[in-house]
């Protein structure tokens, strides 16, 4: 290296480190919608995590309507108006998980520490987060919409009825998150954190109403059933999509929702900011 | 600790007092003090699980200090922990960005995040990653960067706001000699803007190379504090590491060396190796030729600077615990 470059090589360095203006602080907002820009970058580098969103609810919908869909409901067509708006409901809750996922992974990269270190809201990278999720749960929606359109899905509350059902699912699943980031920030590794919410999940999505009527369960069974919030998400989106949604519906999956958040979101700010 | 070099009225980057941090029954930091002028180099030296991260992460806010209290900048920590981020910037001991992103998106994310618009912000990343030398790896994933480019995109995160204060945790551990010589002309040429360094390393030459001020961190406590040159001299100028021809010569060796020198002569895992400490450099012409009087051969010698082991050998009496253990200390 010659002197005079290792010269020019100084100057840059110093006006790099000198010639600023130091900006505004941005708002909450700004923040949040930045960190929700860096988590959908992460998709053009790894587009294999569009899989879960892809293909697994055209797996689930294509199994379980011509596999299960005649000896449950009589006939596939029948089974599938049905089936439907609860695969929509099981692939989105399914997906929350990777919100938790995400988390661990910046905490275990050291990413994290640069985050809670900068002078911003401090919410802002786990409500970017989810904003990004939000998009990736309205991708899923829209595929397996198109897959049951194809398939013969004819809901009588329209186009309004299936958007006001994504929508319902979108406020339920962001709620839900916030128990992942808990997780996310509990567990050490981010394969753990896979383990243990899926594990949770499993329970949750089975022993519900989305493949069949709970009317012929044992009693004890049914009872957790009719109480499973995605139970009720998945009778409310199904109600809203026959264009027969009752307020009552509605109004308990907002409450369910509302308690998730009033519940997890102040445990994961608290283990956020005094996380190790 | 001798804090009479600096002057009363010096304003402080950072001032703090018995700071402890405990997690479960161990004392990861225990009752430390400092007073760190502005425009400084400030290192931390010690080995793995001294208590240096804990130290760095409570001053940054990441961590509550159980006891103590600090000002940063001006400002305090426990009161006004915002404005202590408005100040302070933190360069971790892995690389502290999205290594899935490439170099240019990460330091654009930094960027707005600080309040930047969308073109000023691809402006200024664009001028720190040709200042830091990685303009051609602008649109690479920061995972498939070397060591040391991944350490200068972490700095140049940092520097995206120029910080009043940075923290830089063992910044060089682990790279080669050419990428550690970039690391420090570029930890040199931020001081020279005004930047306070808070660096933490293990290695004596780095804090030496850098450091207007070194700390020696041993479980959680400052074990000594001081330029360089007094560390130095506390722990002898230079090291005499000395490899016989033949090991069974070494007792005799040792004895003859301890009476030339004057000082204890330690027995390396080497069979055929031993070391002392010098006062004076000089001294080592003495012993090499009281060897060959005595017609013990020497295959190879060499003077050095005292290692951190050695400091740590001549501060605690017992060579430092080097573990590859998270930060916290065993009681």
């Amino acid at each position: 290296m010659s002197t005079e470059n290792a010269q020019t090589k100084q100057d840059k360095m110093k006006s790099a480190l000198v010639e600023q203006s130091r900006p505004a602080r941005p708002n909450g907002l700004i923040t949040s919608l930045t960190f929700a820009w860096r988590a959908l970058l992460k998709i053009k580098y790894v587009p294999e995590q569009l899989l879960d969103v892809t293909f697994f609810p055209v797996m689930f919908t294509l199994m379980f309507t011509y596999l299960f869909g005649g000896a449950l409901a009589g006939s596939t067509n029948e089974y599938l108006q049905f089936l439907l708006p609860g695969i929509l409901v099981q692939t989105v809750v399914f997906t929350t998980v990777y919100t938790g996922v995400a988390l661990n992974t910046d905490i275990s990269q050291g990413t994290f520490d640069r985050f809670r270190s900068l002078p911003i809201w401090s919410p802002s990278p786990l409500v970017g987060a989810l904003i990004a999720d939000a998009f990736r749960y309205t991708i899923a929606s829209i595929i397996v919409i198109i897959l049951g359109l194809v398939l013969g899905f004819r809901p009588s509350g329209g186009i309004i009825g299936i958007v006001l059902g994504i929508v319902l699912i979108l406020i339920f699943a962001f709620s839900l998150s916030w128990i992942f980031t808990v997780i996310g920030l509990l567990l050490q590794t981010p394969k753990s954190v896979m383990g243990i919410s899926m594990t949770l999940l499993f329970p949750f999505t089975f022993a519900s109403n989305i493949f069949v009527d709970p009317a012929t369960m044992p009693s004890w069974l049914r009872a957790f059933v009719n109480a499973n919030p995605v139970s009720i998400l998945t009778t409310a989106v199904r109600g809203l999509m026959r264009g027969r949604a009752s307020v009552g519906e509605m109004g308990l999956v907002l409450l369910s929702s509302a308690i998730l958040i009033i519940i997890f979101a102040p445990i994961t700010m608290y283990l956020y900011r005094n996380k190790r | 600790m001798n804090n009479d070099t600096y002057s009363q009225n010096q304003p402080l980057a950072v001032e703090a007092s018995g700071l402890v941090k405990v997690f479960g029954k161990q004392h990861a930091v225990d009752g430390v003090d400092l007073a760190i002028p502005q425009g400084t180099v400030y290192g931390f030296l010690g080995p793995n699980g001294a208590g240096k991260t804990t130290t760095i992460k409570m001053l940054a806010t990441l961590l509550r200090p159980d006891e103590g209290q600090a000002r940063v900048m001006g400002h305090d920590l426990l009161k006004e922990p915002d404005a202590v981020r408005n100040r302070v910037s933190l360069t971790g001991q892995f690389a502290s960005i999205d290594e899935d992103l490439s170099g240019i998106e990460n330091l654009i994310l930094i960027a707005r995040l600080m309040g930047y618009s969308w073109r000023t912000s691809k402006k200024r990343a664009s001028e720190l990653l040709d200042a830091f030398g990685l303009l051609d790896a602008a649109k690479r994933q920061v995972k498939k960067y070397s060591g040391g480019m991944r350490r200068r995109i972490d700095i140049a995160a940092s520097m995206v706001v120029r910080p009043d204060l940075l923290f830089l945790d063992e910044p060089t551990t682990g790279l080669d000699p050419r990428s550690r010589n970039q690391i420090w002309d570029i930890v040199r040429a931020l001081v020279g803007t005004g930047t306070t360094v808070l660096l933490t390393t293990q290695y004596l030459d780095e804090a030496d190379q850098l450091a207007d001020r070194i700390a020696v961190i041993d479980h959680g406590k400052i074990i000594a504090e001081g330029t360089s040159g007094e560390l130095k001299a506390s722990v002898g100028s230079g090291v005499l590491h000395v490899r016989l021809l033949d090991p069974a010569m070494r007792a005799e060796a040792q004895k003859l060396l301890i009476e030339v020198l004057d000082t204890p002569v330690h027995l390396s895992s080497d069979p055929a190796a031993l070391s002392a400490q010098l006062s004076e450099t000089n001294r080592a012409a003495q012993a090499l030729n009281a060897l060959d009087a005595k017609h013990i051969k020497v295959s190879e010698f060499s003077l050095g600077q005292p290692s951190l082991d050695e400091v740590f050998l001549t501060l605690t009496g017992k060579p430092a615990d080097n573990t590859d253990k998270k930060e916290g200390v065993r009681e």
